[in-house]
């Protein structure tokens, strides 16, 4: 029972780490709220349902074709809106409501067009027959999640701690006006960080199926509080960050879901108010948050 | 001139809305659509108290809307207060809740947004918990058939109104408003100028609650049969807000504008479209945001017209 509730919470946690890190990466980067992250979640979440309906296309091969397309949508549409948005004189604020507007657009608009039923991907797809990890057995889905989602995590560790391109977009997270000053170009850098957060979300959608029960157009909301939850745990604008505090969060949700079921459903917002109050910054934080 | 101004906004916005909205079922048959405008007028109202006028943006408004309504149906199924005693338990629990939460003022924007909205969410949560059915029925939600008073709550309803459209009048007119505009500009500027920045900041922050909850314990009693999901509906928080800021906020006819075009399209297109009426908002939040961040008010303000 315990071996069991600490390793499925360490798969959930990894995968949650992924749900959440596409809404730090924008966060840090350019202190914008994404509201809608919920929303692009739901995008490639459908985007994998289809992809797999129509043509038959393995999810973890359809994650290639979510990446280049949720990144070839972010990056205008950041120049198109975060740019005007940094501009006022409360970003952080109007940010919160304009992406509120868009998560009801795209939200409107995917049930226009698909419809309010459930859709689901068998777990089949992902692997036959339970693995055997420590002695517990777990679906085959849910492994492979982990596994994809861990490598995620590593691919996003690559491009901010190995590359050229992730050591400017350090620079832009730690001091904006700094990075513009040194030469940095500053939008260049976070429309890719912009359109790799997107990215991140759409994929963390495409094993929502096996993850997170069936898909409807309205499942985004319950995504945000869980991804705030994660991100705040681990401290926001950090997005390594966010492996702890998906990690903390997968484990605890399995615990609540063990000993305390019919209270789990609390978790994420208890967790998310408390430690907003006690701790700010998140447990890695070093500094207050400056908003 | 204070005195003055706020005797001419009472006069000419306080008194027509409510009279309008008082007669208005004597002409018009359909008495629940007008209950959802007094409603929606009332919240809106609750929104704009709290974020025109200390910038914080209460995304989970609706927890104090649902608290409210529990209180007073919690009030009528175990205490067997009579209906309007039953309000005066809405408004404690939402001013109880209002207190508990009152930590929250310290998180600041955005972070203020998210932990209101895991708050309401969490309420809900706990009253739809099939653990405490004995208490709060649980998500098998609440019959009040025993109190259905239609007319009565409609007139309660209205009387709510009056005195949610007086404490903004209130606010726009006196110190205690200028004091909360000054605190929401600068805090520390206002703390300098003498202000109580908590103490203000708090008030505001109960008043807000103390009106979504009243006018949650009306909604009970004139619905008086509905499901937890019904009250603890995030729609109400969104429209709130959404017709406060498409009017302009930190203004008195700003919300009430908002209500009277946005809830009418909404009734005229929204009830047998939900999804193409959830379009048009959201394109208008976004457009809102881009290009007219202070609400449709400051439009007519920009071409010289004052409007309170």
């Amino acid at each position: 029972m315990l071996a069991y509730a600490i390793l499925a919470g360490l798969i959930f946690g990894l995968y949650f780490s992924l749900v959440g890190l596409g809404l730090n990466l924008v966060f840090g980067v350019m202190r914008i709220v994404n509201l809608a992250h919920g929303d692009v979640l739901m995008l490639g979440a459908f985007a994998a349902f289809w992809l797999f309906k129509l043509f038959g296309l393995h999810p973890v091969l359809s994650i290639f074709a979510v990446f280049a397309v949720f990144v070839a949508v972010g990056w205008p549409l950041y120049y198109l809106v975060v740019p005007r948005l940094l501009r006022a004189k409360d970003p952080e604020m109007l940010s919160i409501i304009f992406f509120f507007g868009l998560s009801q657009v795209i939200v409107a608009l995917a049930s226009i067009a698909f419809g309010s039923s459930e859709r689901s991907i068998p777990g089949r797809v992902l692997g036959s027959g339970p693995y055997q990890i420590l002695g517990q057995s777990f679906p085959a889905a849910w492994v492979v999640t982990g596994g994809v989602s861990a490598l995620a995590v590593a691919f996003v560790y690559l491009y901010l701690y190995r590359t050229r391109l992730g050591y400017v977009t350090r620079a832009v997270m730690v001091h904006r006006e700094e990075a513009l000053a040194t030469g940095i170009d500053v939008h260049r850098v976070s429309a890719i960080a912009f359109g790799i957060g997107l990215a991140l979300s759409g994929i963390a959608g495409v094993f929502a199926p096996f993850m997170l029960g069936s898909v409807t157009p309205a499942m985004g909301v319950d995504i945000n509080i869980t991804s705030f939850a994660v991100i705040v745990v681990g401290s926001l604008g950090n997005p390594l960050g966010t492996v702890l505090g998906g990690i903390a969060y997968g484990i605890s949700l399995m615990f609540m879901q063990t000993y305390f079921s019919s209270w789990a459903n609390l978790l994420p917002y208890l967790l998310l108010i408390t430690i907003l109050l006690v701790r700010p910054s998140g447990l890695l934080g070093r500094k207050v948050r400056s908003a | 001139m204070l005195r003055t101004k706020a005797l001419r906004h009472t006069l000419f916005i306080l008194l027509p809305v409510i009279a309008v909205a008082g007669l208005l079922p004597l002409a018009y048959s359909n008495q629940l659509l007008l209950f959802n405008f007094v409603v929606f007028l009332t919240l809106a109202q609750g929104v704009n108290i709290l974020y025109g006028f200390t910038g914080y943006l209460p995304f989970g408004y609706v927890g104090f809307f649902g608290v409210g309504a529990y209180g007073f149906s919690l009030a009528v199924m175990h205490l067997h207060l009579p209906p309007l005693a039953a309000l005066g338990a809405a408004a404690l629990a939402a001013v109880l809740l209002g207190l508990v939460l009152t930590p929250l003022l310290r998180l600041s924007g955005a972070y203020f947004a998210i932990a209101n909205l895991a708050a309401s969410q969490a309420m809900f949560q706990v009253v739809s918990n099939p653990n405490l059915t004995d208490i709060t029925k649980g998500p098998y939600g609440i019959s009040l058939a025993g109190v259905f008073a239609p007319n009565l709550s409609y007139g309660v309803a209205v009387a709510i109104l009056a005195l949610t459209l007086g404490t903004v009048i209130y606010l726009r007119n006196s110190r205690f408003g200028l004091a909360l505009l000054a605190v929401r500009e600068d805090s520390v500027t206002a703390a300098m100028a003498g202000i109580d920045v908590v103490r203000t900041r708090t008030l505001a922050w109960q008043l807000s609650a103390l009106v979504a909850g009243l006018i949650g314990g009306v909604f009970a009693w004139y619905v008086s049969v509905f499901y937890p999901e019904t009250v603890f509906s995030p729609e109400f928080s969104i429209f709130a807000i959404v017709f406060a800021l498409f009017g302009g906020v930190a203004t008195i006819t700003g919300p009430i504008l908002g209500v009277v075009v946005l809830y009418g399209i909404y009734n005229a297109i929204g009830i047998s479209t939900p999804q193409y009426f959830q379009l048009i908002y959201g394109a208008l939040i976004m457009g809102l945001v881009l290009f007219l961040p202070n609400g449709v008010v400051s439009l007519f303000r920009r071409w010289g017209i004052d409007v309170p």
